[in-house]
């Protein structure tokens, strides 16, 4: 059956909670009756089915991801989302000093077994609703980190984000949802995959090759691996064969599927939507450098946003975003260097 | 009592709560041992710290002794506590050793927490305690969430829930109460109001009389509790527990209380004045329950010094087993990252 990524992830949720009785999702507007679903229609309808496992909660990020840790280490499997990637920013103590270090801390008794899901993206709201914040949960132990592009990853990779023992983070793009009706949003690209009718999982922790290619390895996660595959169909008609990965793992790096790549093409370019200074394509080109320095013909290429808040006008918000012109004309570099 | 004041008249022993008489001996002679241990455990601690032998900092309860030992008491095995930067005493009035605690602080591998928690995070899942969590008020989310899983898991279980007055400041005790009053969930909010958030006085922070009264919006019972009254505090605690097992919770209980020791070490506590000190010092939770008991005809000075003997005998021996622990080995450095 074919579906978008918020239906996918529905239908994931759903599964989920009817195979085991302990997961519940807790978040602002998921489970209200005549509601939205969340704020991108993923939940809609749960709450006819799990009447007591949808808990909307008072607006109160730091609260509510705290509450979701506490159930997760008494035993429960919450699913919890905020409404905007941005307000993670307001649950930071919870996640970072709480759900990222309490396993450490206990000299490994505590387990946390809970997901965290966030929109993330520029989408015509301005600088507080737009940022890709997985920046600031990459490089804090204890989290695991994943960025589906597809349908078929978001069911997959959701379904494995549960059924892991660890805290792990799912972001999603605004643009790849696929939401219908009042909730569709302008600009949005086509996520949508044929998901199969059995269960499955995506393992967490794997990058995807979504384009093979000799000459360039093109990386990129969420609306960048679309825009990198985009940037491969201009390339190719110029004779140069981009290896498109969708990185979807930020957080452990799946540095096996990344360096076969890069011992093949010697050559990469890194899209990432958000700032440059600082931001998760800066870790990659440093663990490429370090892991397969001696195989790259070429310096490593970052694609990002340019070091300012997310802007509102359309104009603006275009030039901010990284577009796959940009991503194919530094992989024209690369590869003629 | 006015939570804001400081007390100007000592008061007597019996002024605190009712008599003793009708109370059973051992129970009460068990609060006393537990109390005890908490002091002598906090003193000779401080003693190792300023001797240099301890790594690291230390939050030490002494004065609060009446706080932890009331409310563990009012506990079941199965029931939880959420610690704080301060958290022997929970730690020892819930039921961890003195030397898994001990080991931990030396920072050995066969500390409670794998010597990768310390002073500010020592707990035992095991024993109703998960680490004690340093960020203040950051314990009051996960305390509620604890709650909230007893609920939807149909468990009988109870949380008590520990933190200063200065939490209450934090947004994270406002989002917490109020998740635990909307879902009625079975927390026991223990504040323990010590007057100083490290040296800063609650008037300075907070223009409500009480704890209790800027809690009070929540619609959640909150209740002003002598917290130097060691059966003060575990009547009233039963008595909260008892509401949140029957799902009348959640429950607020301030326990007034002092801090006759410095906020971290080193710390000489300029700011607390010297009759204020004085004043707290004549209502010492520990004194005052010896005298109390005291006032009994079947308890006598003697065996409640055999008590004191034989805990201090016992700490300073595990200190001795503590330091003989073999230190972490490196391969523990990247270990219990992730499950």
């Amino acid at each position: 059956m074919r579906m978008g990524i918020a239906e996918a992830l529905r239908t994931a949720i759903a599964e989920e909670m009817r195979r085991d009785p302990n997961v519940f999702c807790i978040g602002e507007d998921i489970g209200v009756p005549g509601g939205w679903g969340g704020a991108f229609t993923v939940t809609l309808g749960l709450e006819k089915e799990f009447p007591d496992r949808m808990l909307d909660t008072p607006i109160a990020e730091n609260g509510f991801f705290g509450v979701a840790a506490g159930a997760a280490m008494m035993g429960m499997r919450p699913i919890a989302d905020v409404q905007y990637g941005d307000f993670l920013l307001c649950a930071m103590d919870q996640i970072h000093s709480n759900v990222s270090m309490l396993r450490y801390m206990s000299g490994g008794t505590v387990k946390l077994p809970m997901v965290m899901r966030a929109p993330v993206g520029a989408t015509g709201r301005g600088a507080q609703h737009a940022r890709n914040t997985e920046r600031f949960f990459v490089g804090v132990p204890g989290i695991k980190v994943v960025a589906p592009s597809t349908a078929y990853d978001a069911k997959g990779l959701l379904k494995a984000a549960v059924r892991d023992d660890n805290p792990v983070m799912i972001f999603e793009h605004k643009l790849l949802y696929g939401s219908k009706g009042p909730r569709s949003e302008s600009g949005a690209v086509d996520a949508t995959s044929e998901i199969p009718a059995e269960d499955y999982v995506v393992p967490l922790g794997t990058a995807a090759v979504r384009r093979p290619g000799a000459h360039v390895t093109l990386l990129g996660w969420l609306l960048m691996a679309h825009f990198a595959l985009d940037a491969a169909r201009r390339l190719e008609a110029e004779g140069i064969d981009a290896e498109v990965i969708d990185v979807r793992s930020l957080s452990p790096f799946d540095y096996d599927t990344i360096g076969r790549s890069v011992a093949k093409t010697g050559r990469v370019v890194i899209a990432e939507e958000g700032p440059k200074t600082g931001g998760i394509a800066a870790e990659l080109a440093a663990g490429i450098m370090e892991r397969f320095g001696g195989s790259l013909q070429a310096p490593v290429e970052r694609v990002a946003s340019p070091d300012v808040p997310v802007p509102f006008a359309p104009v603006l918000e275009n030039a901010y975003r990284p577009s796959p012109a940009a991503i194919a004309a530094a992989a024209r570099r690369v590869a003629q260097s | 009592m006015d939570p804001m004041t400081t007390p100007t008249t000592t008061p007597g022993p019996g002024a605190a709560s009712d008599s003793l008489a009708s109370r059973d001996k051992g129970f009460l002679l068990g609060l006393y041992e537990r109390m005890f241990l908490i002091r002598e455990f906090e003193e000779q601690v401080k003693y190792l710290f300023l001797a240099g032998s301890m790594p690291g900092t230390i939050h030490q309860c002494q004065g609060q002794e009446a706080t932890a030992v009331g409310v563990c008491s009012a506990l079941a095995p199965d029931d939880y506590v959420t610690s704080t930067h301060r958290p022997h005493g929970h730690a020892l009035a819930k039921g961890l050793t003195p030397l898994e605690i001990l080991i931990e602080l030396f920072g050995k591998g066969a500390g409670c927490c794998k010597g990768k928690g310390g002073s500010m995070h020592v707990g035992n899942l095991a024993k109703g305690m998960p680490p004690a969590i340093a960020i203040v008020g950051g314990g009051l989310p996960l305390a509620t969430g604890m709650a909230l899983a007893f609920k939807m898991q149909k468990r009988p279980a109870v949380v008590a829930c520990f933190f200063g007055e200065g939490a209450t400041s934090e947004g994270a005790f406002h989002e917490a109460v109020n998740m635990g009053a909307i879902w009625d969930l079975p927390v026991v909010y223990a504040c323990e109001n010590n007057l100083y958030g490290a040296s800063t006085h609650i008037s300075k922070v907070m223009r409500a009389q009480s704890v209790a009264e800027r809690c009070s919006g929540y619609r959640v019972p909150c209740r002003t509790v002598d917290g130097n009254d060691v059966v003060a505090v575990h009547d009233a605690a039963r008595e909260a527990v008892a509401e949140c097992r029957a799902g009348k919770g959640p429950v607020l209980l301030e326990l007034l209380t002092y801090r006759m020791t410095g906020h971290s070490r080193r710390d000489p506590c300029h700011y607390q004045p010297k009759a204020e000190r004085q004043a707290w010092a004549q209502r010492d939770p520990i004194e005052t329950m010896s005298r109390r008991l005291l006032q009994r005809d079947d308890i006598t000075a003697g065996e409640l010094e055999q008590i004191r003997n034989r805990v201090s005998r016992q700490i300073t021996a595990d200190i001795e087993t503590a330091r003989r622990e073999p230190e972490p080995t490196l391969a523990d450095l990247t270990t219990d990252v992730y499950a």
